[in-house]
């Protein structure tokens, strides 16, 4: 039997081209990955009117067959039939905006004379007539030498008219169209009035000199107390689950290695991932409005100037915003970055934003340490050596840019170069859908890693069994304790114990790993097996001094350790030489900000 | 005059563009923004609260952000 014939989508970025490919797809769609980049690839299937399939790929948007990244590199690569991992396609759906003729027919025009057969979507027709243009697709066809269907993606009108062309798409003879661009664009324009009025008089609100500023910090502001208000009740529902799970593996299963193994290795292990799914998912919620209602760009734009001053672009934020959820996706949605010197300086800072995971750690040590009480009327103590610590970590990702900039990274970026798009309502539809593809690739991309971390990590803290005679814990005897045993001498300068040592192990598979760990090794240590975190806080007050919970914050706001963001690090810059960087230098950051710290709280008395 | 000081809401047409000084990358992304001799421009807004920088204009019916630094290969022609 012969595949499904090939069929890709292409067009400019901001042409609405997902809008379609939904509407065309719905929820048959798959995402994978091109094999050897790092570019995701869109599928889905298709049934014509006549009841034949085809596969429908939507590929990234790009302006030109002349590509500037590496999205844009897989899109002329597809078209031209040299994709590895990718047939040639049998037909192009040639995606352009109505409201932007002149400038999306130029690429259309590079298309149509690669002579595949090909179709074009005049999309967003609604929005280009709300923008007083009045457009004629028949001599937009006949200059164009190939069908013209106007449609409206996010309404799904002629989606049924552009699947009849589709099926109907064939080797056609056609005249390569010789006109320009903007003639023909000229010719099929009936009447134009000013363009934009809507996102016009909205831009002059949002890129206000001073309004524009504070609208964007007012919405940062409610997305973080979102992100972290309306997750709890979410978060703790989910920790329940995980309890429950827990305690019926503990209680059906037959005490041993196997109990041992399900219960505190995969359960404990991959349950404190996923913990984090409700926050990742709200803050995402946001990222993704903002980005489809085409205020990101604008958020880019007022940002642009103070990313500059420490040689990074406006791009750059967005990526950054999205760290704070969590470094990996925020890493992945770098490769928007078109110069590759400031897409690396971002990837390389990227784990300084303080990931959802770093909160669990700062929580603890928080409730340990800092007194609650109130600096200021409505100002908790607590909350704002938390507030301190986000700083801080905002603070060391800039200065680590400017100094990146200037070392491994030097040279002349290409500025900032964006497109503003039209503002646009966007669609509970695509928001979902977008949300779980998000949310899956999380789970699926971290959950692996910590899968296989965790059972790593199990058996090195249950082998070598110890003698219960000899009164060495099972901890001391272990791998894991020894290596711990290894390391205090290398960490102890910076004011940590042998078990932070120890918790810093396991800590690499997950930040918020170290809080469990640290819970274990004190509930052994005082022999109640009372791990909850009362206990643990408790715990911390006795063993630790000040300094030395002090000097364990500062660390965390450094360390690199998750070895989730080092693998997608490696993906991203294929290689290991940039996540072997990244690892030595947050390590030194870290180790150094930490010993400061401690020495710091030392010499004060605290 | 250079589009890095034409003042906002100045309907202007593109003089002349100083290719080989913008880069091939820059150059090449300008010319799929549309940006060609020739062509009607107007500088909309500035990104910077103290500096007016970057510039977002309005060339064809696309909004475009680019930085002064770029913005000064462009000459323009108030109209």
């Amino acid at each position: 039997m012969n595949p499904a014939p090939l069929i890709v989508l292409v067009g400019n970025p901001n042409a609405g081209k997902s809008a379609l490919f939904n509407a065309l797809t719905g929820a048959r769609q798959k995402t994978g990955n091109y094999p050897g980049v790092t570019v995701e690839r869109h599928s889905g299937r298709l049934i014509l009117p006549d009841g034949h399939p085809v596969e429908l790929v939507d590929l990234p948007g790009t302006y030109s067959l002349e590509p500037a990244s590496p999205d844009e590199q897989v899109t002329r690569d597809v078209v031209m039939g040299v994709q590895a991992g990718e047939r040639r396609p049998d037909g192009l759906v040639i995606v352009v905006d109505a409201g932007n003729l002149e400038n999306h027919l130029r690429f259309a025009l590079e298309l149509i004379a690669l002579g595949l057969p090909a179709v074009v979507a005049l999309n967003m027709v609604d929005m280009a007539a709300r923008d007083g243009l009045t457009l004629d697709a028949d001599i937009l066809a006949r200059e164009l030498g190939v069908p013209v269907i106007p449609t409206v993606a996010v309404r799904r009108r002629g989606i049924e008219a552009l699947c009849e062309a589709i099926a109907t798409l064939g080797p056609d003879q056609r005249e390569t169209p010789r006109q320009s661009a903007r003639a023909i664009a000229k010719a099929a324009i009936i009447a134009e009035t000013p363009a934009r009025v809507v996102t016009r008089s909205i831009d002059k609100i949002v890129l206000h000199r001073l309004f524009g500023p504070l609208i964007l910090a007012v919405l940062l502001f409610v997305m973080f107390q979102a992100v972290f208000a309306w997750a709890t009740p979410f978060a703790d529902l989910i920790d329940g689950g995980i309890s429950v799970l827990h305690d019926w593996a503990t209680t059906a299963l037959p005490e041993g290695i196997f109990r041992s193994f399900l219960a505190d290795g995969v359960i404990a292990g991959v349950g404190a991932v996923i913990v984090f799914l409700p926050q990742i998912i709200i803050l995402f919620a946001f990222i993704l409005i903002l980005e489809m209602t085409g205020y990101m760009v604008r958020a880019a734009f007022l940002m642009d100037r103070l990313m500059a001053g420490v040689g990074l672009s406006g791009r750059a934020f967005i990526p950054l915003l999205s760290s704070f959820a969590c470094a990996i996706p925020g890493i992945m949605a770098t490769r928007t970055i078109e110069d590759p010197k400031d897409r690396l300086t971002t990837i390389l800072i990227a784990p300084l934003m303080t990931c959802s995971a770093r909160l669990p750690v700062y929580a603890v040590i928080i409730a340990a340490f800092i007194p609650a009480r109130a600096v200021l009327p409505g100002i908790g103590l607590q909350g704002l050596v938390l507030f301190g610590l986000y700083i801080a970590g905002i603070v060391g990702a800039m200065a680590a840019a400017l100094a990146l900039r200037r070392s491994v990274t030097k040279g002349k970026g290409m500025g900032f170069m964006m497109e503003m798009p039209r503002y646009q309502m966007p669609l509970l539809r695509d928001l979902l859908l977008g949300l779980w593809q998000r949310a899956w690739i999380f789970l699926r991309r971290a959950g692996t890693i910590i899968l296989t971390s965790t059972i790593i990590l199990w058996v090195l803290l249950s082998f070598p069994k110890t003698d219960p005679a000899s009164g060495i814990s099972q901890i001391d005897y272990s791998i894991a304790g020894r290596i711990a045993n290894g390391l205090e001498p290398i960490v102890a300068p910076i004011g940590f114990n042998r078990d932070i040592a120890l918790a810093l192990v396991p800590a690499m598979a997950a930040r918020e790993v170290a809080v469990s760990a640290l819970a274990t090794v004190y509930a052994i240590d005082g022999g109640d097996g009372g791990a909850t975190e009362q206990s643990l806080v408790q715990s911390l007050r006795t063993s630790w001094s000040l300094p030395t919970a002090l000097a364990f914050l500062a660390w965390f706001v450094f360390a690199p350790q998750c070895i989730s963001t080092i693998a997608v690090v490696k993906r991203e810059t294929n290689g290991w030489r940039w996540p072997i960087f990244m690892l030595a230098y947050l390590f030194a950051l870290a180790y150094l900000a930490a010993g400061i710290t401690y020495w710091t709280a030392v010499w004060l008395g605290l | 005059m250079r589009l890095d000081i034409l003042p906002l809401n100045t309907p202007a047409t593109i003089a002349e563009i100083d290719w080989p000084s913008l880069g091939t990358a820059a150059a090449r992304r300008l010319k799929a923004f549309g940006f060609e001799d020739g062509a009607n421009i107007e500088a909309l807004h500035f990104g910077g609260i103290i500096a007016q920088d970057p510039i977002a204009v309005r060339i064809g019916r696309m909004t475009i952000a680019l930085r002064r630094e770029q913005a000064a290969s462009i000459t323009v022609t108030p109209q």
